[in-house]
């Protein structure tokens, strides 16, 4: 005698499609027709309506100035790199290396020092615990900017203005509330048993934790690791705030999106605008990249953390 | 004895544990946000150590002023706006790639490439608010050059001779904005609301379908209700971005920290910056701050209870 286990999918194929009438099948499907290509249609629509700009972006830095200013549906006359060599030279390479430089230090320190306060929230039980937990997740609630005026004298006190270590200790901060609910949820699912067998074979705390439950953690740690570059990367009021050169003979440490803004604001002058469509094509690439290869990460972060 | 000896080494590994969180946490992010409430009573300028407590005088003076009465009203518009239809693309999308294919052999499903929709939709939210202002300010150019002019030339809907001035006019500045904020949150918001009608039980579906509902009935009756949390929560996350507005304003409009032309486009965010940074008036910024945590606060409180309903368990 033989089983045969069906997909779900395809017995309640096979319910439904014995259940109606066959007629009025008929009818539903030639209906679903029609809405199937509506539906198609506006989904479509708005899959253009997205793409379409940024491709049109990135041909624009192809052009020459005459051709942006001219016909907005005109085709790039010239295939060189001219304007991608230009715009790297005019600072975007610099900015480039500045954001690297920042995120290098501010994603990895946001994962560590956010999974352990993560994790002892999440799994020693002491007075105020949950006060504590509540004091981290708070922050998330409010814009960064009723922040702003206060820090960036915090920031002077410190000496720390338009230097990467200040940026990168603020970063790591308000990166916090995210960092340590997301963790928070996730080791709290970790099974507990693991964690008895390690002290029962006299491991510390700090061992169990970095040799037992990060390598445990380690998907929840790549998904909060995306949103943590994703986040850092595309800060601009933070870095704009806390990265002016404060006198003449600072050095100019400008972040990429600050870059990008000031190069916008440079062009008003210079009408250089290839220069600026190629900058802004060469800050979308490495996200392109990223986001692509983790696509499914994002979502399925996305999901655990807003649904919970 | 070893008990004790254990307690006491779990409470130093607690305590080392959060230490370095905690004081970071503490010194630039908690500090900061209450700091402001006590700088918004003083006359600070921020360049100068010293200075005097002045009451509720900042607060006196935010009622009369103009811009900033003219920006809460646009904070207002676009509060009610960005959530409402980024919401509403956002539903309808999201029932579109679940639920939306229900040809062949019956049974709800999703369109075919509901994968690809979801990632090309997702796409604008990875991508900085730096290179959406230069995008779409490209996109919005007041001659032939820009995307929207010239698709609408082209099509002959617009005169070459006039184009439309999208940034600069009055009466469209806000709208264009509102549709960046747009253009950029539906996909976020779909792949929300999409994993949400996945946790919906099968069943449910079947069982509506059985009874013969249509699409339409199956949204509103089934779909809907079943995602309401969810909305919720999206309409408060919204209403928060909506307040910023910050960076596409400053950058993609006229003026000091942008908000022209003439103070059309501008929101709470953009004359705070201005009084704190350009103008010196740091007192007085803070005390801008202060009123927009007072309204965060408010509407996201409105919006949970105005949108309060049964919680339906599945």
């Amino acid at each position: 005698m033989t089983t045969v286990i069906k997909a779900p999918g395809e017995a309640a194929a096979e319910r439904s499609g014995g259940a109606g009438p066959s007629g009025e099948r008929g009818a539903k499907s030639s209906e679903g027709m029609v809405l199937n290509v509506f539906s198609h249609g506006f989904l479509a629509v708005w899959a253009v309506l997205i793409v379409l700009p940024l491709i049109w972006l990135a041909l624009g830095s192809f052009k020459t100035d005459a051709q942006i200013g001219g016909s907005a549906l005109s085709w790039p006359s010239n295939w060189n790199l001219d304007a991608f060599g230009r715009a790297w030279d005019k600072g975007i390479g610099d900015y480039f290396a500045n954001t690297l430089i920042v995120m290098v230090f501010s994603v990895p320190l946001t994962m560590l020092l956010g999974s352990m306060a993560a994790y002892v929230l999440a799994r020693y039980p002491f007075p105020g615990n949950r006060f504590v937990y509540y004091f981290f997740v708070s922050g998330a609630m409010f814009p960064v900017f009723l922040a702003l005026v206060p820090l960036f004298f915090m920031v002077k006190r410190f000496d720390m203005l338009n230097t990467y270590q200040g940026l990168i200790l603020v970063y790591v901060a308000y990166s916090m509330p995210f960092t340590v609910f997301f963790m928070h949820s996730f080791f709290r699912t970790l099974p507990t048993a693991v964690h008895e067998a390690a002290v029962i074979d006299g491991a510390s705390d700090t061992r169990i934790f970095f040799q037992v439950m990060v390598p445990m953690a380690k998907p929840g740690l790549i998904s909060v690791g995306i949103f943590n570059i994703l986040g850092q990367w595309n800060q601009y009021i933070l870095p704009s705030v806390l990265m002016q050169p404060q006198t003449g003979s600072d050095p100019e440490r400008y972040l990429l999106t600050q870059g990008l803004i000031q190069l916008q604001q440079q062009q008003g002058y210079e009408t250089d605008l290839p220069v600026l469509f190629a900058g802004v094509t060469i800050a979308m690439i490495p996200m392109l990249v990223v986001y692509l290869s983790f696509q499914r990460q994002i979502q399925a972060g996305l999901t655990s953390a807003t649904l919970k | 004895m070893s008990q004790v000896a254990q307690g006491r080494g779990r409470g130093g590994f607690i305590a080392g544990f959060l230490l370095a969180p905690l004081a970071l946490y503490l010194t630039f992010v908690i500090w900061p946000y209450v700091q402001t409430f006590g700088y918004s009573f003083t006359n600070w300028t921020g360049q100068s150590p010293t200075f005097d407590f002045v009451g509720v005088d900042n607060y006196t003076a935010l009622m009369k002023d103009e811009v900033f009465r003219g920006a809460l009203w646009n904070n207002l518009l676009l509060l009610v706006f960005v959530p409402v239809v980024t919401i509403l693309l956002a539903l309808f999308f999201a029932f579109m790639v679940n639920a939306g294919g229900r040809g062949g052999a019956g049974g709800v499903q999703g369109v075919r490439g509901s994968g690809f929709y979801k990632i090309v939709y997702f796409f604008p939210q990875v991508l900085s608010l730096a290179i959406l202002a230069v995008l779409f300010g490209a996109v919005y150019r007041t001659d032939e050059g820009g995307l929207l002019n010239g698709v609408l030339i082209r099509l002959g809907l617009v005169d070459r001779q006039h184009p439309v001035e999208w940034l600069n006019e009055p009466r469209l500045v806000l709208w264009c904005l509102l549709l960046v904020v747009v253009w950029h949150g539906v996909g976020f918001y779909l792949v929300l609301f999409s994993a949400a009608m996945q946790s919906v039980p099968k069943d449910i579906y079947e069982a509506a379908l059985l009874d013969g509902a249509g699409r339409a009935q199956t949204f509103f009756k089934v779909t809907l209700p079943l995602l309401w949390d969810s909305v919720q929560t999206s309409a408060v996350y919204l209403g928060i971005a909506a307040m910023d507005m910050f960076v596409l304003v400053s950058t993609m409009t006229s003026g000091q920290f942008g908000g022209g032309p003439d103070h059309h486009s501008e929101v709470m965010a953009t004359v705070l910056m201005r009084n704190f940074l350009y103008f010196g008036k740091s007192g007085y910024a803070c005390a801008m701050g202060v009123v927009m945590l007072v309204l965060t606060m408010i509407l996201s409180v409105i919006t949970l209870r105005a949108t309060r309903r049964e919680r339906i368990e599945f």
